[in-house]
């Protein structure tokens, strides 16, 4: 038995679950839950801490992290590894936290009463985006996720890109010519 | 061992850079028994440092000093302050350079008398013919250890190379092959072979590939005549009332401006710093800055027409396995206006990583136009176009009007503007880049942006006439006797090939110069 929980925009949420009825509810299929200062996905057991921005903030970050730059076959972990740096940038600078908390706000604001991830298809929320690509939010958040996700040595293998060869003495015995389609 | 030269030396030659045109002419001199010190603006990392990562190497190597741009160039919109990706350390942009040792073609030497007068192109010819350099071709080639040339077998192919040979057929080009390269296919002059590591562009761990770091440094500092000393940020180069050069002030590692004294100097800080220096050096009796009396230091700025095309095929390449750059088609690189533009290009074999993949293949590209791209990687083949640009007047380095850096020296603004000629002939690259993969069963080619210039030319051009350029035929201002430049700022037109292999031989032609001058007293 799975329970959903219903995302509502950050003006309607209520203070999240703690993590022991998260843990007693059990698994919420694919959605990431928020619980204290913390977003967590029970399903793939991984949570994330945040302690300068909102949590719900952080939640909808992931969800414009991977609308973004969409790869179905990358979990959500290493979209929230990916935007976890502006939770520490917003720590450090107060012009940054709004930033990104502003610039959320409005997103969900223009997104409808059920906010940013309240919109079921992706294409309804690239419609919303595609609005605000030119706002120094959005470009901070796009920028940030093309080293922040893609330098991730974790994801590397999921695209097929092998990395670091030297010390594998490099592809001479491993495969630089072994193409066979030709 | 490296002797250390003391500052108040007026004897030594100083020379800014140590990359291919600085660090070929320091061992020159020195093997000559000429005293030599290089200033370098970068660190040494020998080359079991480099790293076998796209972004730390990134931050190893790379030249992040603020710069600006300007201009209708794309790079200015994405990469507003980083225009070139060359490279900050001992060894210079040698250390990052993919290896292709291409001679130029002879009328590439003529551009003007060959391609005549183009409306927006300050075209010129080049005060040397081929034939004057071919024989410093022909040692930079043994010092290089070119493959293909000197009995030195070539790079075996890799899987990208194959995509290409295989596309190449189908199109009917006659002359593609794996390059000639400046990497090892087989140990020589105490380097190792190479061993299909990829990575080129951080560094070669083996150092298969030729690099002033590990080749000519060494030699020359083993002549006890020649002195590389790092972290020195060169600042401004001094002279005397009777207009000569008497020095380098330069920031050393802990910022403290010192001088250097001495007999001649040699300018070669790639094609943004060099210009950047003599505008800087601007004095009452050169208010323009030095040797630029002809109004040229910082103009002409070339950058190759570049460009790459990716494809996608059903089955996988793993395009980044092995040398990045070892396969080359040249039958586009003739002068054949009837494709609708001057000159010719290259196309050269080419991977990234995924994350420069991800940073390069469409810069501010998002959604899934983009993603579905990168979700191939591992079936991509990829090539670079390589072609000649024009010259414009309007293309230029200048000193920022209020930005400095930490010295206190204006930082370098770089303005670029597409001439047409550029931009057909880029999209004549696309098209034959695209039908080439297309015959081998691409389902989706990429057309991708110039990334920020690895290519830096002609902003202190060789000139016959003191009116038409900064330097003569040998680097020699025109203006300042004792002073040269020795790097590929000195070019006067581009060429369609990758200029290292004519830095180097200019270089070594340079060297004969300066010590015949030397020996006959009159600098």
């Amino acid at each position: 038995m799975v329970t959903i929980y219903e995302r509502k925009p950050a003006h309607e949420r209520k203070p999240g679950l703690s993590r022991r009825e998260l843990l007693k509810r059990g698994g919420v299929g694919a959605l990431l839950v928020i619980s204290g200062s913390a977003v967590i996905s029970p399903e793939h057991a991984w949570g994330l801490e945040t302690s300068a921005l909102k949590p719900e903030t952080m939640a909808t970050l992931i969800q414009m992290a991977r609308d973004i730059y969409p790869h179905d076959q990358v979990p959500d972990k290493y979209y929230a590894i990916a935007v976890k740096a502006h939770d520490e940038q917003a720590g450090k600078d107060p012009a940054h936290k709004d930033l990104i908390e502003k610039g959320i706000a409005e997103l969900d604001l223009k997104s409808g009463k059920d906010g940013y991830t309240g919109l079921g298809w992706e294409e309804q929320r690239v419609a919303v985006l595609r609005e605000i690509e030119d706002t120094p939010f959005f470009q901070a958040v796009r920028g940030g996720l093309v080293v922040g996700l893609y330098n991730q040595k974790e994801v590397w293998p999921i695209f097929g890109y092998e990395g670091e060869s030297y010390s594998k003495g490099g592809y001479m015995a491993r495969g630089f010519d072994d193409i066979e389609w030709l | 061992m490296a002797a250390p030269f003391d500052l108040k030396n007026d004897g030594v030659v100083v020379i800014i850079g140590s990359g291919a045109g600085g660090g070929t002419l320091g061992n020159e001199l020195a093997q000559k028994g000429i005293d030599v010190v290089i200033l370098e603006a970068g660190a040494r990392h020998e080359y079991e440092d480099f790293i076998n990562d796209e972004w730390d190497s990134f931050a190893q190597l790379a030249w992040t000093d603020k710069r600006t741009t300007s201009g209708d160039w794309r790079v200015a919109k994405d990469f507003p302050n980083l225009p070139a990706w060359i490279v900050k350390a001992v060894g210079g942009s040698t250390t990052h350079w993919a290896g292709a040792s291409l001679r130029f073609q002879e009328h590439e030497f003529k551009t003007l008398s060959t391609y005549g007068k183009l409306e927006g192109a300050n075209l010129l010819d080049w005060p040397i013919t081929l034939a004057e350099l071919e024989p410093y071709y022909a040692k930079a080639e043994d010092r290089l250890g070119v493959t293909l040339t000197n009995n030195i077998p070539g790079l075996p192919g890799n899987n990208n190379f194959k995509v290409m040979k295989a596309g190449a057929d189908k199109l009917g080009y006659k002359e593609c092959h794996t390059g000639r390269m400046a990497i090892n296919s087989e140990p020589r002059d105490d380097r190792n072979a190479c061993q299909q590591t990829g990575f080129c562009f951080q560094g070669c761990k083996w150092g298969a590939k030729w690099s002033t770091l590990y080749n000519e440094i060494p030699k020359g500092e083993a002549t006890g005549h020649l002195e590389v000393r790092p972290n020195a940020m060169a600042f401004k180069i001094s002279h005397d009332a009777g207009g000569k050069v008497t020095g380098v002030v330069y920031a050393d590692k802990d910022g403290r401006l010192q001088e250097q004294k001495a007999r001649i100097v040699a300018v070669a800080g790639n094609s943004i710093e060099s210009p950047r220096l003599l505008l800087n050096s601007a004095s009452s009796q050169f208010p323009d800055g030095l040797a630029n009396s002809s109004g040229q230091v910082g103009k002409n700025y070339m950058r190759h027409t570049t460009g790459s095309v990716y494809g996608v095929f059903d089955k996988p390449v793993h395009m980044y396995r092995g040398t990045t750059m070892a396969g080359i088609i040249r039958d586009e690189a003739r002068n054949d206006p009837s494709r609708g533009f001057v000159g010719g290009y290259e196309l050269e074999t080419l991977s990234l990583g995924l994350p420069f993949m991800a940073a390069f293949l469409n810069p501010g590209g998002w959604g899934r136009s983009f993603t579905t791209a990168l979700d191939h990687y591992d079936h991509m083949a990829g090539m670079w176009i390589v072609g000649e640009d024009m010259p414009r007047e309007e293309n230029r380095i200048t000193l920022h009007a209020d930005i400095k850096d930490e010295h206190g020296m204006p930082v370098a603004d770089v303005h670029f503007d597409d001439h047409a000629n550029d931009t057909a002939m880029r999209n004549h690259a696309y098209k034959q880049g695209s039908a080439l993969y297309a015959a081998v069963g691409a389902t989706r080619t990429f057309p991708t942006p110039p990334y920020p210039s690895t290519h830096n030319l002609g902003t202190n051009r060789m000139s016959e006439k003191a009116a038409d350029g900064v330097v003569n035929k040998h680097g020699q201002a025109h203006d300042i006797k004792n002073l040269f430049v020795s790097d590929g700022s000195q070019f006067t037109t581009g060429g369609a090939e990758n200029p290292t292999l004519t830095i180097v031989s200019l270089a070594i032609r340079q060297a004969d110069y300066i010590a015949e001058q030397m020996s006959a007293k009159s600098i």
